[in-house]
């Protein structure tokens, strides 16, 4: 995959008080990659991709994302943020306003779009991801997986160049989760930029350029997806797999 | 024998059975529903028997209502002296302000709730104009009305302003001041900035370790020693700068209370999407900080408005003290007199913050049917 490198993660560690939570990350991922994090609990990978927007700090060693380099000043950290979209766990998504509001709340007072404008925009993602006609609703009324379509298409509005996802399926109810899936998919066959820490194996096998697996703060194994699921070679790796395919 | 089962068909949706409902139905299960309550409904009833006849004895069929002099008032089995009350009425709510200029008081009450309304009640208008005008403009106009000295209007000194209309002054001045700086301050104790974190935690257990009566006192008495000669400031003036700052180190901890309840995840959400600091707190983080803690809010504004009777200590006469003033007087002298004028003061009190109180149960249960979190 040629490419620029739209984000550089050089020699990079962080410690939570004396735990070493990163030990010696890096990465280097190019346009339109679609890079899947695994791994046990524990091993960094949701601390790893918040460094990327600046929800942790790191402590040593670089950042760079989309040419900017990651460090305590904060006019380049919102710079950064704006160009990289991140979806949550618990969806985040603002309870006291409607699902149209949060889809153009950013682009109304971060990029200064006109509201017409910016509501537009919203109903095309909220379109894209399947639920137009949620738009004049509360999240809380929603279920789960439409939440998290929502969360995205929120991301989205911003039209970032990097789309983060942290585990955006293990809080959903089963049957909810393919739905979140399809629209990932879709996203990704469309050429975003997209980092995703998952348990879902099936969808690293259908979308990912590279599976990295991550245990005690460490990248363990990076491969392509068929090497990494047929031929595993590190021991660590072996085992987890074995654990989550189970056979 | 085996335990399967295979639903062949549906079954429909019924509606639920009906209660049988009435009066005698409500009596006898919130009344009478066991034997302590029986019990204790019966021990009410007699009280109520024993309080509610000479209550209203008292407040209505003794009472006197027509009159000129405590003489009317005096004498065996006579009740409320309202006709006292109705003589000095005036005087309760303006103080001594000039009865020829007492139409600006007026107009300045109704510009006021013209604001309320606009910024209380569900409506169209657009928010940041109402917050303009509550923030900016009313008062403005408010002092402009009340002290005057300029548009024409001929100057009333704070020391005629008396009654009701101080009373709702200093507790306007103080709830509206103490919310914005509460807000700031409680954001304050929060940063991650060491001096604003210091200033504002040294700020807020100052004032609310000291009692408000002692910062009345030392407002009105120390304050003019340490400004230059000659100079002095408005009495009225201390009160309310006083007042502002004790009662906006209270809002700071209850606020606080509002946004330790809300979850770090709306944070990072707001802060992922590239919305400044005080984007994400004005926009996602307030409002539902502040809608958590509307009880603990309006307890505070339902408090601080009691509380400006302490502005007795310093020579100004609000509701309560120009009724305690008045009830001296020789020509009302009688052995209801004092009682009235207090049960009267106890009446508008109550009036206002029962509103208020009531006011905060209709936004919560609005805000809560509204928005499902």
């Amino acid at each position: 995959m040629t490419g620029t490198a739209v984000i550089e993660i050089e020699k990079l560690h962080k410690w939570f008080g004396d735990f070493h939570v990163l030990k010696d990350i890096n990465l280097t991922v190019r346009e339109g990659e679609r890079i899947v994090v695994v791994g046990p609990s524990g091993s960094g990978k949701s601390t790893l991709i918040r460094c990327i927007n600046r929800l942790e700090a790191h402590d040593q060693g670089r950042i760079v994302v989309d040419g900017i380099e990651l460090s305590d000043d904060l006019k380049r950290i919102d710079e950064v943020r704006r160009e990289v979209g991140m979806v949550f766990q618990q969806f985040n998504l603002f309870p006291h306003m409607t699902v149209l509001e949060n889809c153009t709340l950013a682009p109304i007072w971060v990029r200064n779009m006109p509201e017409h404008e910016a509501e537009a925009l919203a109903m095309s993602f909220l379109e894209r991801v399947r639920i137009p006609e949620q738009a004049a609703k509360y999240p809380g009324q929603l279920s789960g997986g439409q939440q998290q379509r929502v969360a995205i298409a929120r991301a989205l509005c911003m039209n970032p160049k990097i789309m983060l996802f942290d585990e955006p399926t293990s809080a959903l109810d089963p049957e909810m989760i393919k739905e979140v899936l399809d629209v990932m998919v879709d996203l990704a066959d469309g050429g975003m930029t997209m980092i995703c820490v998952t348990h879902e194996m099936g969808f690293a096998r259908r979308v990912a350029d590279r599976v990295i697996f991550m245990d005690e703060g460490e990248i363990i194994e990076m491969k392509e997806p068929e090497a990494f699921f047929e031929n595993p070679e590190n021991e660590r790796t072996k085992a987890f797999l074995s654990q989550i395919i189970g056979d | 024998m085996s335990e399967t089962f295979v639903r062949s068909e549906s079954s429909p949706s019924l509606p639920p059975p009906v209660r049988r409902r009435g009066i005698l139905r409500w009596v006898q299960d919130n009344l009478f529903s066991s034997w302590l309550n029986s019990l204790l409904t019966i021990a009410a009833v007699y009280l109520l028997v024993l309080a509610v006849p000479p209550l209203l004895d008292w407040a209505l069929f003794d009472a006197v209502f027509d009159g000129t002099s405590g003489a009317a008032c005096s004498g065996a089995g006579k009740g409320a002296c309202w006709a006292f009350v109705e003589a000095k009425f005036n005087q309760f709510i303006y103080g001594r302000y000039p009865d020829a200029e007492q139409w600006r008081v007026n107009l300045a009450v109704l510009l006021g709730a013209l604001g309320l309304v606009a910024l209380l009640t569900p409506n169209k208008l657009p928010k940041g104009w109402v917050l303009v005008y509550v923030f900016l403009l009313f008062p403005i106009f408010a002092f402009v009305l009340l002290y005057g000295g300029s548009v024409g209007l001929s100057v009333v000194e704070t020391s005629s302003w008396g009654g009701l209309m101080v009373t709702l002054v200093v507790a306007v001045t103080g709830i509206g001041a103490s919310l914005p700086l509460g807000v700031l301050l409680a954001l304050g104790r929060a940063s991650r900035m060491p001096v604003v974190r210091t200033l504002s935690i040294l700020f807020i257990e100052l004032w609310r370790s000291v009692p408000l009566i002692t910062v009345l006192f030392m407002a009105s008495v120390m304050l003019p020693l340490f400004l230059p000669e000659g100079m002095s400031f408005d009495k009225l003036l201390r009160a309310l700068i006083g007042v502002a700052l004790f009662s906006s180190a209270y809002m700071a901890e209850v606020v606080r209370g509002g946004l330790a309840a809300i979850p770090a995840g709306q944070y990072e959400a707001a802060r992922a999407l590239g919305l400044t600091y005080w984007q994400s707190m004005g926009q996602i983080i307030l409002p539902q900080a502040l809608r958590a803690v509307i009880p603990g809010v309006v307890n505070n504004f339902i408090g601080l408005f009691k509380d400006t009777t302490l502005v007795l200590i310093i020579g100004l006469f609000d509701l309560l003290g120009i009724v305690q003033a008045n009830y001296t007087d020789p020509t009302w002298a009688s052995p209801q007199t004092a009682v009235t004028g207090y049960v009267f003061a106890a009446f508008m009190f109550w009036v206002f913050c029962f509103g208020m109180s009531r006011y905060s149960v209709y936004m919560e249960r609005r805000l809560e049917t509204d928005r499902n979190k």
